[in-house]
């Protein structure tokens, strides 16, 4: 990672996102290899590692016996602030977080948008050098997540260092800098967004819904000229075309001359989630 | 002053944001830790005194208030026995004991099996081992603080007189070592027992451990029943309770110090480090 970037983990649940940041900060021993955070051993030196980074893990795991206030500023004080610092630093990030008027509510009182500024703002109180966020708009209604989304801005533009793991793939190209895919536990590509989506060969999707065996269309579509790939996924055939002047039509007749029906088409530009599809053949949420 | 919504400014930066990491502030944040406990505490008073004293409250009230008003003996066949005496070391003892369990057993059952907050405590800049190290000492303030509590009532409660004599060097050292000793045993078990089993290990580990403490008889006396005086050695409350016996009622007879010291300081290590390892397997994977 280069400091500065948002980095961002894409990959389906149980892809091993989790378990690499896990690595990363301290919480699982690797089995092998050897991992360096800000040029320091996260085995060799943990507590080292651990004073360094932010960590907003994927549970609420906001101290339920402290009220708001008391988490900010408890939180200062294992990160080695004073006991006045902490205090200004806990309500700067109130008013930051607009957290203010809830300073003094018992944290199991707060909403989950609420609950995951609170872990935001507690995990950036002690100026971390990389902040590690593990899926940290999965549960948040639409609105929340937005605003997340405006937070992580917010703290890119002041420079701050983030890995972000997560499975929606809009969230890894509206923010990251640059973008990992991973499944089952393997690195598949890494580039910015726009590379990733070059790298597909492909500047358009048609999305082909049709009777019959779709699997046989797919690899009938597959033999269109200019098509790069054909897969099944979520019950219509994506097609992935260079060139889109024309490209409709030209599925249309590819698909009947194959003696299949289609029902409905439309036409995206390629996404992270092309990538993921031209990579591993099933989409995000399978 | 810094205007609200900036980075910048109010509080020293932990981690300057490039160059080498500096070393971690482990022993702030292992104070930072303890505060956290004590704030708790504090929050929770009310709840705390209740739990401290209920037990003993009433153990002290039936065998030493009303057990002689109302003419019914207990304790030594004579009936010279000197029964209110003799119970102060063993309550204290107990109290001091639970409560350094409970301090440590019951958080740590919700933190790590429930709501995995502990996930974030052991993201603090200190080694695991010091995190499960600073709930044992937490523990052991609020055993001592329990004990405090538990000491007069055992005093005043009881109808007959009770006689003290406190060696303050011997009670000075003994409470700290046997607080230890009880909230390293809950660090134990809060890291070795399964969640759901605690309650179970409540009634098949920590009630025999109090009735066979040698709290409410000393131990010396188990000579009439020998098998039980070697199998008691066994429990670590044994060696509390002949430790405040020995601090506060030194008239009874009670082990010899070097054996009451050497017997707190092996559980407190062994429980540690038993802890520790289950403590290290519960947190990180």
């Amino acid at each position: 990672m280069t400091e500065g970037e948002i980095f961002g983990l894409l990959g389906p649940n149980g892809a091993g996102k989790t378990t690499t940041v896990g690595m990363l900060t301290t919480r699982v021993l690797p089995t092998s290899g050897q991992i360096l955070v800000a040029g320091v051993d996260v085995v060799a030196e943990p507590a080292r590692v651990k004073q360094a980074i932010g960590v907003v893990s994927q549970s609420n795991t906001l101290d339920r016996s402290l009220d708001v206030r008391e988490n900010l500023y408890y939180h200062g004080r294992y990160f080695g602030l004073g006991r006045r610092a902490a205090s200004s630093a806990a309500d700067a990030e109130l008013r930051r977080f607009r957290l203010a008027d809830r300073a003094s509510a018992d944290v199991t009182a707060l909403s989950g948008g609420m609950a995951q500024r609170l872990m935001v703002a507690r995990s950036i109180l002690h100026r971390p050098r990389v902040l590690f966020l593990d899926e940290p708009t999965a549960g948040l209604d639409p609105q929340s997540r937005l605003a997340l989304w405006d937070i992580l801005g917010e703290l890119h533009r002041e420079g701050q260092t983030i890995l972000l793991t997560t499975h929606y793939m809009e969230e890894a190209d509206q923010l990251a800098d640059r973008v990992a895919i991973m499944d089952h536990g393997r690195l598949l590509a890494l580039d910015a967004p726009a590379a990733l989506k070059r790298s597909v060969g492909a500047d358009t999707v048609v999305k082909v819904t049709a009777d019959g065996d779709l699997a046989a269309l797919a690899g009938h579509l597959a033999t269109l000229p200019g098509a790069r790939s054909a897969h099944v996924v979520d019950s219509t055939v994506q097609v992935h075309v260079a060139g889109a002047t024309g490209a409709l039509p030209r599925v249309i007749a590819h698909a009947e001359g194959g003696g299949f029906t289609v029902t409905d088409l439309s036409m995206t530009e390629p996404t992270l989630e092309t990538v993921f599809i031209s990579l591993t053949g099933k989409d995000l949420r399978e | 002053m810094t205007s609200p919504g900036t980075m910048s400014g109010e509080g020293t930066p932990a981690t300057p944001t490039s160059g080498e990491l500096g070393p971690p502030r482990s022993g702030a944040a292992f104070v930072a830790l303890l505060l956290r406990d004590l704030t708790v505490l504090r929050k929770f008073t009310g709840t705390f005194v209740l739990r401290t004293v209920m037990q003993p409250l009433l153990f002290v009230f039936v065998f030493t208030y009303v057990f002689p008003k109302i003419g019914q003996g207990v304790g030594d066949p004579g009936g010279t026995t000197d029964f209110s005496s003799l119970l102060v070391p063993g309550v204290v003892a107990i109290a001091c004991f639970f409560q350094g369990i409970q301090a440590v057993t019951l958080p740590l059952v919700t933190e790590i099996g429930y709501t995995r907050e502990i996930e974030d405590r052991v993201m603090a800049p200190l080694p695991v081992w010091a995190l499960a190290v600073e709930k044992v000492v937490s523990g052991a303030l609020q055993g001592i603080v329990a004990a405090a509590v538990v000491f007069p009532l055992a005093v005043f409660i009881p109808a007959t007189s009770v006689h003290l004599d406190v060696n303050w060097p011997l009670l000075l050292t003994a409470t700290p070592l046997a607080a230890l000793t009880g909230a390293s045993l809950g660090l134990t078990i809060g890291t070795k027992v399964q969640p759901s089993q605690v309650a179970l290990m409540f009634s098949i580990i920590v009630i025999p451990i109090t009735f066979l403490g040698a709290s409410y008889y000393p131990w010396a006396r188990l000579a009439a029943i020998p098998w039980l005086k070697w199998a008691v050695l066994a429990n670590p409350l044994v060696y509390m309770s002949e430790a405040f016996r020995a601090a506060l009622a030194p008239q009874f007879p009670h082990m010899a110090l070097p054996a009451i010291y050497a017997g707190m300081v092996a559980f407190t290590v062994a429980l540690t480090l038993v802890g520790i390892q289950g403590f290290r397997r519960r947190v990180l994977s």
